[in-house]
This record gives C-alpha cells, sequence and structure tokens, in this order.
C-alpha cells in the first residue's frame, strides 16, 4: 500500500529579493521561479548566498537579530511578507530540512514524525496519528528500517536515517513546498543516494528546492537550476537558471561554465 | 563545542545563523583569471532595486485583541470586584484582573485563531507579566529604600560624623554613619586583600598546575559557595574570637568576609582562566617559556578582565554581608579605624542596629544607610558592566563572570566558552 | 643498495615506550610549590568550617542524644534546647520562598531566553543579577516595611476563604470588622516572600543559561514545522533544560535555607512546630544563630554550633545534588568540560 500521491505541490515566485545582515549586503535582486511539482537546485561556491535565499523563503531569514529583506516572495501568487499571513502558517506551508540532521532527541521516532501536528495543534485520532506516522516513514523511505521500532528516541538512528527522520517529520505537515538545505553534505554516499532517489519519489507530490554543493547530485536530481556567485566584496545574485540540462551541457554565462566544469569552487 | 552563554546569545544567534547563510563577503571566487570581467576594475557594490521591508510577527489584528483585552477586562472587573463580591486591596485587584484578563484574551484570540496560537498568545502575556512584576519588585526595593532614606541626606553630618555620644532618637541633624561607611570600606578591604590573592591562586592551582588534589579543591569550594554567610562567621566567632581570644574586631569580621568570598572568587576566577584558549598556553610553551612565565605573562594578563570582574563582584558581595559582621564584630557608634582593636560597625550591621531601636529617626538613619549600601554596589556593578563591555571578543567570558558571581553558587552550570 | 634504517618486520623487535623525564626549571617548582601551598591553603579553610562545626557539634550532641532533634525549645537556661521547631521553621520558610519564586523564576528565565527582543535581553539579564546582588538586610527592611503592609492582606484573604487548609489557618477572626493584624505580621508567609526575593535571580539566573544553550539546530528545526515560541519553548527548549531548571531550583532551595539577614528582620521568633505559615511567629536555625550568639556562654555557643553544623550539612546536600544534577542532564553535558 503506498502512501497517497497528495499534490499539494505550489508554485514558489521569487521576485527582486535581497536581502542584509545588519548593513552588509548578502544578495542582491535575486528572482526566481520555481514550478509546481518540480526540483530545483541552488548551486554556486560557499559563500554566495544559497542558504540565506533559502532561508528567505520560508521567512527563517528574520529570525536572526540583524537581519533586513526586500522584494517578494509569492507562493501560489501571494506575498507570504504580506502582513496578513501568519508566520507560523507560512513556515508549515514551506517546509526545511537542515544540512546538520536535527532530530528531537527527547521523543521516540513516531514522535518525532508527528512533532509537527503538535507544533500546529493539528487534531489527529490516534488511528489518524499511527497512519500518518507510517505513510511519512514509507514516503521518507524508512518506514521499513524503524517501523519495529517505532518507540525508540529519534537520536538512536545514523545519520542517514535521521535526515530521512526528518524528512519524514517534515513532510507530516503536508507542506506544499519542501527547501533542502545541503541534506546530503553531512552523509555518507549510500544514505545520499537513498534520499536521492526518496527526492525522486517525492517531487510529485510537493515542490522541492535544494541547496547542494554537490554539482553531479544537482544533475541527477533537479530538473531546474539556478547558479549563485557572489563576486569579491559584491552581494550574490543568481548568474544564470534555466532547465539544469542546459546550465550544465549548455551555459550561457561563461562563469557558470567555469564553475560547472570544476575551474573553480 | 560553543555554547550560548549570556545575553550575547542573540549575537551568537547570529554568527550562528550566518553560519549556515554561509560567511559574507568573503567568497571564494577566485576565477577571476578566466575570461570574465577585466580583474582590476573595482566593483561598486550595486544597489538593490528595493528598500529592505517592515516584517511584522504580529498583525493589527493581534494589537487590538490585546488592547482590547487589557481594557474590557479592566472594566469588568472594576464593577465586580468593588460590587459583587467583597474583596478588597490592590493585590486582590491585580491578581483577579490577571485571571479575568487571560479569560477575555483567550476569547477573543480563540475567535479567529487556531489553540497553538492562542495559547501561544496567553503564554506571550503571562511571561511579559511575569518580567514586569519582578522589575518590579526590584524597582520598588530600590526606589523605596532611597525615599525612605533621603531626608538623612539633606544633613552633611549624616556622612561626616559618627554616633558616638548622639541618642538613637536624636533628630537626623545629629549624628551620622561615618563609622559605618569606615568599618565597611576597611573590613571589605581587608576581606579583599586576603581573598582575591587566594582565591585566584586557587584557581591558577586548578587550572594551570592542575596538580594533585586539585579535583578535591574544586568539589569542595563548589560546594563552600553553598555555605550559608551565618556559619561562617559561626566559625570564625568561635575560633577567633572566643576560641583564641581575639575579642570582637573589625578584623575578625574581615576574615569571615574573606572566608564567604573565598569560594566565589575562586570559582569564577577558574572560568575565567578556563576560558583562555589553550592554544595560547601551547604558543608560550612552544616558545620555550616556563610554566611559571606562561601563566604570569601570558595566561593572566589574557585573563585579567575576567578576574578583575571577579574581584569586584566578590567585593559587592562582601559589602552587604550583614550576618557574618553582625557575630563577630559588635555594632558600635564609635568612630574606630583600627581593625584590630575594639569593635568596628558596618553599614549592614549598623542598618540592622538601628532597625531594632524600631524608632522613626533611627529608621530614617537605616534607611539613608541602606541607600548608601545600594549606591555603592549598584556602583560597582556599573563598574563592572563597563569592564565587560570593552573589547567585544572577551565580552562573553566576562559576561560569564558577572553571571557566575551574583548568581552565588552556579554548582555545575558552566557556560564554558572555551573556543576551540 | 638497501638501506637498514628499519629492522624489517619478524625479527623479533618489540617497540618499547621509552621513559620521558624532564627537569622542571627552579622557577617552575617554586611556582607549582607555591600554588599548591595556597590551594591547600584555601582546602584547609573550605573544608576546616565543615570540620570545625562538625567537632564541635559532638559534645552538644552527646549531651543531649537524640532529643537535640526532637525538642522544639530553645531554653538555655533551663537546659532544654532542640532544633525540631526551628528546622520545621527553616523548611516552612523555604518552602513558602521555593514555590513563590519556583514559577516565577521559569518564567522569567523563559522570558528572557525566548521572549524579550533582543536589544532588551542584556538589560534583563543584568538586571536580574543586579536583583541578586542587593543585600539581604535592603529586602529585610523592604520585606517588612513596604511589603507586609499589602502582604497581610493577602494573608488574611488566604485564611479567610481558604482557611479550612491547615496551613493557611491562622488563630484569630479574620471575618471580624476590625481583624487583629499583628496575628499576620513577621509570619513563615512574609519571610518566604521576602527570601523569595533573593531565590529568584539565582533560580533565574541558573535556569536562563541552559535554556540559552538549547541546540540551535533543533530550534529551528521546531521553527520551521511551523512551531510558535512557545511551541519551540515546549518542544526543544524546556525538555533540554530539564536539568537546569531543576539544578537551579535546588541551588535556590540551598540558599533559601541558609539565608539570616532578611528572615532576621521579619519574623518574630517562636518555637513551636506550626504549620501555620500565616501566622505570627516562627524560628529558622540562621536566625537563631544570629539572634543568640550574642549573650551565648560557652556551652550554648557549641548548641549554636551544632545547630549551624546540621544546616551545613543539610545545605552542603542539597547543594551537592543540585551540582550532581546539573553535570548529568544534557544541559549539563554541553557545559562544564
Amino acid at each position: 500500500m503506498g502512501p497517497e500521491a497528495r499534490s499539494d505541490a505550489a508554485r514558489l515566485e521569487a521576485v527582486e529579493v535581497s536581502a542584509w545582515f545588519g548593513d552588509t549586503q548578502v544578495l542582491d535582486d535575486v528572482s526566481l521561479s520555481v514550478p509546481p511539482a518540480s526540483v530545483t537546485a541552488l548551486i554556486g561556491p560557499s559563500g554566495c548566498g544559497k542558504s540565506t535565499f533559502l532561508r528567505i523563503l520560508n521567512r527563517m531569514h528574520e529570525s536572526v537579530l540583524g537581519a533586513k529583506l526586500a522584494g517578494e516572495v509569492l507562493l501560489d501568487g501571494e506575498d507570504i511578507y504580506a502582513p496578513g499571513h501568519r508566520l507560523t502558517d507560512v513556515r508549515r506551508q514551506i517546509g526545511m530540512v537542515f544540512q546538520k540532521p536535527n532530530p528531537f532527541p527527547a521523543m521516540s521516532i513516531a514522535d518525532n514524525v508527528a512533532a509537527g501536528l503538535a507544533l500546529t495543534s493539528t487534531k489527529v485520532s490516534k488511528s489518524d496519528r499511527a497512519e500518518l506516522v507510517e505513510s511519512n516513514l514509507i514516503r521518507a523511505g524508512l518506514w521499513d528500517e524503524v517501523k519495529d521500532r517505532l518507540s525508540r528516541p529519534g537520536a538512536a538512528l545514523s545519520g542517514g536515517q535521521q535526515q530521512r527522520l526528518c524528512i519524514a517529520r517534515a513532510l507530516a505537515v503536508q507542506p506544499k513546498v519542501l527547501l533542502m538545505d545541503e541534506p546530503c553534505s553531512a552523509l555518507d554516499p549510500t544514505s545520499t543516494r537513498r534520499i536521492e532517489d526518496t527526492i525522486g519519489e517525492l517531487q510529485s507530490q510537493v515542490t522541492i528546492v535544494i541547496v547542494t554543493h554537490n554539482m553531479q547530485q544537482a544533475a541527477r536530481v533537479s530538473e531546474q537550476a539556478a547558479f549563485f556567485l557572489a563576486e569579491q566584496g559584491t552581494p550574490g545574485a543568481i548568474v544564470e537558471s534555466g532547465p539544469t540540462d542546459d546550465i550544465f551541457n549548455n551555459p550561457r554565462d561563461p562563469r557558470t561554465a567555469d564553475y560547472v566544469h570544476g575551474r573553480f569552487g | 563545542m560553543s555554547a550560548t552563554t549570556t545575553l550575547e546569545g542573540a549575537e551568537i544567534l547570529d554568527e550562528r545563523n550566518a553560519a549556515p547563510s554561509e560567511a559574507h563577503g568573503s567568497s571564494e571566487v577566485d576565477s577571476v583569471e578566466t575570461s570574465g570581467g577585466p580583474p582590476d576594475v573595482p566593483r561598486v557594490p550595486p544597489v538593490a532595486r528595493r528598500r529592505p521591508r517592515r516584517v511584522r510577527a504580529l498583525t493589527l489584528d493581534d494589537w487590538l485583541a490585546l488592547g482590547g483585552s487589557v481594557l474590557a477586562s479592566f472594566a469588568l472587573l472594576y464593577v465586580g470586584y468593588l460590587h459583587l463580591l467583597d474583596f478588597s486591596g490592590f493585590v486582590g485587584f491585580v491578581v483577579c484582573w490577571y485571571f479575568v484578563f487571560i479569560a477575555v484574551y483567550a476569547t477573543v484570540v480563540s475567535i479567529a485563531n487556531p489553540r497553538h496560537i492562542v495559547v501561544e498568545r496567553l503564554v506571550a502575556a503571562t511571561l511579559y507579566l511575569v518580567a514586569a512584576l519582578v522589575i518590579f519588585a526590584l524597582a520598588s526595593t530600590v526606589v523605596y529604600t532611597f525615599v525612605e532614606g533621603w531626608p538623612a541626606f539633606h544633613h552633611l553630618n549624616f556622612f561626616t560624623h559618627d554616633m558616638a555620644g548622639v541618642a538613637t532618637t536624636a533628630p537626623l541633624t545629629q549624628g551620622g554613619i561615618l563609622h559605618a561607611i569606615v568599618g565597611t570600606l576597611i573590613m571589605v578591604g581587608i576581606a579583599v586583600v586576603v581573598a582575591v590573592p587566594l582565591g585566584i591562586g586557587t584557581a591558577v592551582y586548578m587550572t594551570e598546575v592542575r596538580g594533585p588534589g586539585s579535583h578535591l579543591i574544586r568539589t569542595v569550594v563548589e560546594a563552600m559557595t553553598a555555605l550559608s554567610d551565618i556559619l561562617a562567621g559561626l566559625f570564625v566567632y568561635a575560633l577567633l574570637v572566643v576560641g583564641f581570644g581575639l575579642g570582637k574586631t573589625g578584623l575578625a569580621a574581615a576574615i569571615a568576609i574573606a572566608v564567604t568570598m573565598l569560594p566565589l572568587v575562586a570559582r569564577a576566577s577558574e572560568v575565567a582562566l578556563r576560558i583562555v584558549p589553550g592554544s595560547l598556553r601551547q604558543a608560550s610553551e612552544a616558545l620555550g617559556a616556563t610554566h611559571w612565565k606562561t601563566t604570569w605573562k601570558v595566561v593572566l594578563p589574557s585573563a585579567r578582565a575576567g578576574l578583575v570582574t571577579a574581584a569586584i563582584l566578590a567585593i559587592a558581595r562582601g559589602i552587604g554581608e550583614t550576618a557574618v559582621v553582625l557575630v563577630t564584630t559588635g555594632a558600635t557608634s564609635f568612630f574606630n579605624a583600627n581593625p584590630v582593636s575594639e569593635p568596628m560597625t558596618s553599614l549592614p550591621l549598623f542598618i540592622y542596629t538601628a532597625y531594632q531601636t524600631h524608632q522613626p529617626v533611627a529608621l530614617t538613619r537605616a534607611f539613608g544607610a541602606a541607600s548608601v549600601l545600594l549606591a555603592m554596589v549598584l556602583l560597582l556593578f556599573v563598574v563592572a558592566r563597563w569592564i565587560v563591555r570593552d573589547k567585544t571578543g572577551r565580552e562573553r567570558s566576562r559576561l560569564l563572570i558577572v553571571q557566575r558571581l551574583f548568581v552565588r553558587d552556579v554548582g555545575g552550570v558552566d557556560d564554558t566558552e572555551a573556543d576551540q | 643498495m638497501t638501506i637498514d634504517l628499519i629492522p624489517p618486520v619478524g625479527s623479533g623487535h618489540v617497540a618499547v615506550p621509552r621513559k620521558l623525564t624532564s627537569v622542571r626549571e627552579r622557577s617552575d617548582r617554586i611556582f607549582h610549590g607555591t600554588a599548591g601551598a595556597i590551594g591547600m591553603v584555601v582546602l584547609a579553610i573550605t573544608a576546616g568550617i565543615g570540620l570545625y562545626l562538625g567537632y564541635q557539634a559532638i559534645p552538644t550532641l552527646r549531651h543531649y542524644g537524640l532529643s537535640f532533634f526532637t525538642q522544639t525549645q530553645w531554653l538555655p537556661e533551663l537546659d532544654k534546647i532542640g532544633i525540631a521547631a526551628v528546622l520545621v521553621g527553616t523548611a516552612e520558610v523555604a518552602l513558602v520562598a521555593m514555590v513563590v519564586s519556583f514559577p516565577l523564576a521559569l518564567c522569567l528565565a523563559l522570558f528572557v531566553s525566548d521572549y524579550a527582543p533582543k536589544w532588551t535581553k542584556s538589560w534583563f539579564v543584568s538586571a536580574v543579577d543586579l536583583m541578586a546582588a542587593v543585600p539581604s538586610i535592603v529586602y529585610g527592611l523592604w520585606g517588612f516595611f513596604l511589603l507586609q503592609p499589602h502582604a497581610i492582606l493577602v494573608a488574611r484573604w488566604l485564611s479567610q476563604y481558604l482557611g479550612w487548609i491547615p496551613i493557611f489557618k491562622v488563630g484569630t477572626d479574620p471575618n471580624a470588622a476590625i481583624w487583629q493584624q499583628s496575628r499576620y505580621t513577621s509570619s513563615v508567609f512574609i519571610a518566604g516572600l521576602a527570601v523569595a526575593m533573593m531565590t529568584i535571580p539565582l533560580a533565574t539566573a541558573v535556569m536562563r543559561a541552559v535554556f540559552d544553550q538549547a541546540p540551535i539546530g533543533e530550534r529551528e528545526a521546531a521553527m520551521a514545522l511551523g512551531g510558535t515560541r512557545f511551541g519551540v519553548a515546549r518542544t526543544v527548549v524546556l525538555p533540554f533544560g530539564k536539568g537546569g531548571i531543576i539544578g537551579g531550583t535546588m541551588l535556590a532551595l540551598g540558599r533559601a535555607l541558609g539565608e539570616t539577614a532578611a528572615v532576621l528582620i521579619i519574623i518574630s521568633p517562636e518555637y513551636i512546630i506550626k504549620p501555620r505559615i500565616l501566622e505570627a511567629g516562627t524560628q529558622t536555625v540562621s536566625a537563631l544563630i544570629a539572634g543568640n550568639f550574642g549573650n551565648a556562654t560557652k556551652s550554648q555557643l557549641t548548641a549554636l554550633l551544632a545547630a549551624g553544623f546540621v544546616l551545613f550539612v543539610i545545605t552542603l546536600g542539597v547543594n551537592s545534588a543540585a551540582a550532581v544534577i546539573i553535570r548529568r542532564s544534557r544541559s549539563g553535558l554541553a557545559t562544564e568540560a
């Protein structure tokens, strides 16, 4: 019995987004359109603002003291920064998986998956809850490995398993978009491959934006890619974006070509 | 693993959040040699097409809900409290107002918001109110003391005379607390001279020399920070004053104060020394310096600010010691600058003895003395904070010391910020 | 041409670590010696207090035996002394202080770490530290003169409506038109409130320091799931800070047990075991010692020392337990090396 293919996948659009930390500008007029039910990769050398941009997409950027931003982020046409939108709702609809797996150690695996429900006071009956835990663990590709030990603490798993648990947890609140900030950089190659497979399976159900350092990974999982670059002393910006094939095999900008062919970064 | 320590947790949050978003400004693009722009043209940072925007967490609706609930609950209570129920008293009103407010606010917020938001609003309101309550209590203490002591300040003799030959009921134009001020300064001065070197020396032994027994010393010192001050005083009294027959003197009090200060100084100094990065020590020893030279010329100067802060805050503690002084030296109305003979009084002791008379004039003097005491503590506090404010890098370590000493014993909670 | 620098494998040569010795410079020997001496002196002083108190307590305990702990009266002239009532009083005052200060400290710590606007955080931390620095005698005066008139109204209300609970009973009629104010003053309740002013900043500082160390990764995960500030607190900060909460509370308890000056000012000594915290009259160990040492004969002094030793042991136990709890907890592991 497979999981229901939920298609809440939404279109996400960044319009002329700039970002500052204090007085230092780190992003400059970044615009990007992310089609629904697709995987978009953000690539580029470290320090270009990819992660900052990602965090702007789910309103995590503003939790930092001194952080400022300009521009709009449209989820299905509506600006998530508009006053009428509740912060917690935005974050529920646009989920995030972090570089370092961070399951809640005080909770069991099942409780971890359901944590988002508790946090957003979504009421579920006991049976629904069990089903939700199961279906999301299946979606994240973790069910078979943990189905016998759902009550074990969430931290007692390997790195790759923890990350998949975090994915399951993020999926459980049924986001429309899932942001992934270098989710595999702390993992071994096998776990990386499992997660890449998971991304492929999730693609139809949820829009995915993934930041990655690994160009081959970007080529493997994404249909669309955006190349970020921050030249010396200037804030980061998108140099080129488009279908992944084009970026890698037929880049328009020479800097993209240099990066993609490994000449820097 | 760096840990968020005190207030600059916000800044540390900043650093940590900046970390995942990569170090800004220092890009590793060294590709300029390849085809692209000319490498030597200075790049002017572009101006963003849009200005930074205001991002709010609370909507207008939220503020209106809050304000409306406050007013509505007040009105409701005003009618109900006095007329329908027979409660009385300001405190009771405030307490009831809180509960009515919560009820009204919960109702209002739940109209348009899901449950977790309602809970969040109520918790936030409660926490803000608790903070306000505690700050209010603290402020009332400080303000009340100064207000009650103010009449005494009008008379210069309050600061220049002692109470020799002055009846407790004598008006404020006679007598003063000079002897108490001097007594406090002398006692605490001696205590500092004794306790600070010993405390820092112990800390050095525990962190630098790390000889045998240092773990035992740390455990014992940690346990002794819990010692009730009266016990230290009792110890000195029984052993020195009576046992060795030294009599009640300022020196005995000073020793007792030193005994209470010692564990605090040792503990705080240990933290200050532990924060000095090991790389500094290693660099010094790699240059061939002896352990002593390393400690004296490298480690201690690095930790100097932290150690000074530790000393200052121990002084603030010592100044306020009442029970200790009460037990080891008799209260006296005479000016006495000689610590080794004759009893000597201190400000807290003066306050206590004046209080015991229950005479209004004496009480005003007591409050005046209390104001002086508070002013001293505040001054020391400001100085400690001022020292801490310099040089951002070491701020964290010193804030730890501030914390450590004021929190008389912080057991094993050691927000050690050992930068690797 | 081969160069035999390393004994070939299998030649039977076994590597043995060599003994390393170094000669310490003279200055270092002096340094270590001095530091060690200082350490020993401090150890002697600090341990000496406990040992001395214990040693002095022996004659008293031997003389009175177990009755020292069961006798409630303190009448040295009649050779009837015991700390039963005093211990109960100490416990009551400390308990009232903890009941009041625990929720306030927890709320304040959570407020400062998670809710206060970030630019105000340092001010709040300083305010809490300042609160801890105010001398206890000042709190005593404040408690007696400013707080008491208001607190007895609360006490009266409690005895009026909750007087059926034994601890809230007061031996006078709260409903009388002119009620006896003096029966409500100088009680355990008032003293407990004043002591709370000293325990709140202590507990708050410990709890807040621990809350601030909650791992940022978990916090962000909870935020990214759509959690509110309280949701993050409930899911990440409070579970992480459990050790600090308990440890901080116990440290505050240790302080409350030993508090002297404020209690001395507020209470009026009474030597009976009394569960009624709102009623006037009680005694604590530290107030007992402070109040009676002046006219104590040699034997009475040893009795006071014995009482002090009991207090010392109790406080030591509480504080050591607190240190262990803090160190063992998850928050403790992240701190002390």
